[in-house]
């Protein structure tokens, strides 16, 4: 029985991933696809690792299963973070339907009051 | 000064402990494994103890762990609801997406308490945070901009977990 539930759960997590690739490949700027890369890498992996838990009971390699999720809960969004925000200073534009971009306004504005 | 030290101690320890799980063969090996553990993790607090939380006796307070376990439903319901949103957006034809990037206020403070709310943020539906500011702005990519107004923006997109969030870190 856990073993039916640990492989749904690899196959779920599997289908996450494969979901986040397409967006990877189909979405037109840079923090679009990083959007569709961090969720649904971090989804997929953590639903992967869980499979892997409830497959193998309560044993060494569930608890390391258990401290990647946490780990990754924490790096994989601040790492999306960085990446953002590093390109966004590097001056990767936007894509050109965006809406708005309140964040260089407000980096322009700063930049005119330092001069 | 000691009360932060014996903290950090305890979480390296309680690391520790994950890792070793199984705690050896016998009970000469799981003793072993537990006793090496206690210098490892009072070297690793004295390497590394200023860089993280500067308030890491929080970790004793009960009533921050009810928080918490309410807390993780709700984060995963919407961490569910991000990726059925992202392979809908992904998966149908004609792409609906109507991005930007948008500035939200927060009334946190505490270190700990807005890296959980900018880390919150990203794994929520259509939000990822990009950078945020001392006086508690965040700046957000939304992939389906709803509205540009702060406050209303806030309401959207902070509010579900900055109240949670609150009772956890502050």
């Amino acid at each position: 029985m856990s073993e039916i539930l640990g492989n749904i759960l690899i196959g779920i997590g599997a289908l996450f991933v494969l979901f986040g690739t397409v967006g990877l490949v189909r979405l037109p700027d840079l923090y679009n696809r990083l959007q569709a890369a961090t969720k649904c890498a971090t989804l997929g992996t953590c639903s992967i690792l869980l499979g892997v838990i409830v497959n193998r009971g309560l044993s060494a390699v569930s608890m390391k299963a258990l401290l990647c999720i946490i780990f990754i809960l924490l790096t994989s969004p601040t790492a999306a973070h960085a990446l953002a925000r590093a390109a966004h200073i590097s001056g990767v534009k936007l894509w050109n339907k965006s809406v708005c971009d309140q964040y260089a306004e407000d980096n322009d504005r700063k930049e005119e009051t330092t001069k | 000064m000691a009360r932060k030290f014996f903290s950090y101690f305890c979480i390296s320890y309680l690391f520790w402990l994950l890792l070793y799980w199984p705690f050896g063969v016998d009970r000469i090996a799981s003793l072993q494994g537990l006793l090496v553990g206690v210098p490892v993790a009072f070297l690793v607090t004295l390497l590394f103890g200023g860089v993280f939380a500067r308030q890491p006796e929080k970790i004793f307070q009960a009533k921050r762990y009810f928080w918490f376990l309410y807390y993780v439903p709700v984060f995963i319901y919407y961490c569910v609801l991000a990726n059925l949103d992202v392979a809908y957006r992904v998966l149908s034809p004609e792409m609906p997406i109507n991005p930007g990037i948008v500035k939200v206020k927060t009334s946190l403070r505490s270190r700990s308490g807005l890296t959980a709310l900018a880390n919150s943020i990203t794994l929520t539906p259509g939000t990822m945070s990009v950078d945020l500011t001392e006086d508690g702005y965040i700046y957000i990519h939304w992939i389906n901009v709803q509205t540009q107004d702060v406050e209303k923006a806030s309401e959207l997109i902070v509010r579900p977990f900055e109240k949670i969030l609150k009772r956890i870190f502050e």
